[in-house]
């Protein structure tokens, strides 16, 4: 698939669920964050580059050995 | 009918058939019959089982080895479907050793979900330990070797810890009923029993024996493994500790833990197993919460995860059988060659990443939708986030980088029809159940009143995940797997025992010669000396004193030295000779 027609796809799917999070706002909300339309749409985005950042960075300064660490001694 | 009448227990088909397997070890095709007709005629048993059966009476303790509610059935009912699907995926494994583990590690399982009393648990539970760790070992390579050492000596450790918990109770309430028990009325001993059930469900930091052995397990052994241990550990939970505060929270943060690592993780089966952490997290948590509709969510994730982690296993080994490859920095680029398996693990992966249609949504959400009714605005937003991780690892990660990403011109081909059989099965149960949530709702404990299909779970499901998708397609440079390997608290005990070793070698070592030779110089002399001060006394003095018995003594032993030969038989035979002597003398007089 070419690099456009892909981001032309990735763009509407995009439209397509800042629609529905504006169609289906949430009928019982709980919490004050739960009355935000598109809430979810933050949610997903910036959680999954909170995951990747952390543990990334976590691995990288303390996790990550060598992958013969425990065969050395 | 006759089946509500005759039944045997369901552990006993597994075992029996542990039994028959030797005895065919030369007529492959009655083997083969063997190892689909058990699972299948426990898979149609556990329906005719009454309400409690198989109580006996030992050494003043009552046995229960079954005990039927709707809590063990679901379980019951998804531990001999996933005990068939296994064995369809394990047909064509050649060891008869390996089917005998693994039937022996599902009976383990069943006896300790059909068990009412804590003796009969413990049974059970030590014959999962160490059936599953066979498992292991047939991978016959070093690391597996190893891992399975660890594996043993760590479960070893957490069913002395439910044993001791055993103990206590026994002693504090001389009763030994498997039951729930209440917050309020807890003791050491009821701690103690849950930490070595929280050890077998893997909650950090008592976890890493899961991690550190599933992914060294065989391609087969993986499936059944992590299938069984974790969720029988989520039973007993379930059964005894709802409610209790600990278990949410380590729950919740579990589903994280979990997630991080399968975020840096190289190796796929490693990054299933971190998953495995995850997902048993949420279940953890529903226990924890203890609201019915959380308990619901537990048993019903339980079922739901049992299928869909099996099948990612599935696929993740065919892909490690056909090509010998695991780590995602030596694959990519399959998706020509192994279509099938492609297609399988993207289900799973959608499964468990909890899309529309699939067992994942219906189940999961419930977990969720407990904490968010019981207002656990903390826990409900982590397990939230961790099914954001799930999806970015799990539905995207591992199939990108072993089927897509870049071309490593490792050679495939499909794996062999039994195990796409077996894939096929599981695929089916992960969207039948997504379609028709009633059929698995039916069987949970609790009635339920629960509907996943409304317009806005819907909707709120697919932005979260379609923007964590989004958050993958931009952020993927960085998360190319680096070819490491973690640590985790296994450090401890890994390394820690090259501590305790190099103590035992060195100073340890070095101060034992060092007493030693101070002992030889300076101990030895002074005693020897002392010694022959004393004997010089004993023989002369007071030998002199009681008229020379003793030399008289010396001089008969000097005679009867002659009668001795030296030869072990016959200084044994003489004993047995001089016992059955004395016992007909004590018999007739």
């Amino acid at each position: 698939m070419n690099p456009t027609k892909l981001r032309l796809i990735m763009l509407g799917l995009i439209l397509l669920l800042f629609l529905l999070g504006f169609a289906f706002p949430n009928p019982h909300p709980h919490f004050w964050w739960q009355k935000i339309p598109v809430f979810d749409i933050f949610f997903g985005f910036f959680g999954s580059i909170l995951i990747i950042v952390l543990a990334k960075w976590i691995g990288h300064k303390w996790l990550l050995k060598d992958k013969d660490y425990y065969d050395h001694d | 009918m006759l089946s509500s009448t005759i039944f045997l227990h369901p552990a006993s088909y597994f075992i029996i058939g542990a039994f028959l397997l030797p005895l065919f070890s030369r007529v492959k095709i009655a083997q083969k019959v063997i190892i689909l007709i058990v699972p299948l005629l426990a898979f149609w048993q556990i329906h005719a089982l009454p309400e409690s059966f198989g109580v006996c009476h030992l050494m003043g303790f009552e046995l229960t080895f079954g005990r039927v509610d709707k809590l063990t059935y679901v379980f019951l009912h998804v531990f001999t479907l996933m005990a068939l699907i296994g064995a369809v995926y394990c047909l064509h494994v050649k060891e008869t050793g390996h089917h005998i583990a693994a039937f022996l590690y599902v009976a383990g399982s069943l006896g300790t979900t059909l068990a009412g009393d804590y003796l009969t648990i413990f049974i059970f539970w030590e014959l999962m330990a160490f059936a599953s760790v066979f498992l292991i070992w047939y991978r016959k390579k070093k690391r597996s070797i190893e891992a399975g050492y660890r594996y043993l000596l760590v479960h070893t450790a957490g069913g002395l810890i439910l044993l001791a918990g055993i103990f206590l109770r026994y002693q504090n309430c001389h009763d030994l009923t498997f039951d729930r028990i209440l917050v309020e009325g807890a003791t050491t001993a009821d701690y103690l029993i849950m930490v070595g059930f929280m050890l077998n469900a893997a909650v950090p930091p008592i976890h890493a024996w899961l991690p550190d052995a599933y992914p060294e397990a065989t391609v087969c052994g993986a499936v059944f493994m992590c299938a069984f241990t974790t969720k029988t550990a989520v039973y007993v939970l379930a059964r005894a500790f709802p409610g209790f505060e600990m278990l949410a929270i380590m729950g919740a943060i579990m589903t994280l833990y979990g997630v991080g690592y399968a975020v840096i993780e190289n190796d796929a089966r490693r990054i299933l197993a971190y998953h495995i952490v995850s997902q048993v997290g949420y279940m953890v948590c529903g226990i924890g919460i203890g609201t019915a509709l959380a308990i619901n969510g537990a048993c019903a994730h339980a079922y739901a995860h049992i299928l869909y982690k099996a099948l990612l296993f599935m696929g993740v080994g065919a892909v490690l059988e056909m090509t010998g490859k695991s780590k995602l920095n030596e694959l990519g680029g399959l998706y020509k060659r192994m279509p099938v398996a492609l297609f399988f693990t993207v289900i799973g992966g959608i499964a468990i990443s909890g899309f529309p249609l699939t067992s994942g949504f219906i189940s999961k959400s419930m977990i969720i939708a407990g904490a968010g009714a019981d207002h656990r605005v903390i826990l409900m937003l982590m397990l939230s986030l961790a099914a954001v991780g799930t999806f970015l690892s799990v539905g995207i990660k591992l199939p990108y980088f072993i089927w897509f990403g870049k071309d490593s011109g490792v050679k495939a081909k499909e794996a062999p029809w039994n195990m796409n059989l077996a894939m096929a099965g599981a695929a089916f149960m992960c969207i039948f159940l997504g379609i028709y949530p009633e059929y698995l709702y039916r069987m949970l404990p609790f009635a339920c009143d629960y509907h996943p299909y409304t317009a806005y779970h819907v909707s709120e499901t697919l932005q979260i995940l379609g923007f964590t998708g989004l958050g993958f397609y931009l952020m993927v440079k960085y998360l190319h797997p680096d070819p490491k390997s973690n640590l985790d608290v296994d450090w401890f005990y890994r390394k820690g025992s090259l501590a305790f070793m190099w103590c035992a070698c060195k100073p340890i070592s070095i101060a034992n010669d060092w007493i030693g030779e101070v002992y030889r110089t300076v101990g030895l002399r002074f005693t020897m000396l002392v010694a022959k001060a004393l004997s010089w006394f004993d023989w002369e003095g007071i030998d002199w004193a009681v008229d020379g018995s003793a030399k008289g003594v010396v001089k008969g032993g000097d005679q009867v030295r002659a009668l001795q030969t030296g030869k072990i038989q016959q200084y044994i035979g003489g004993a047995v000779a001089a016992l059955m002597i004395v016992l007909l003398v004590i018999v007739f007089l």
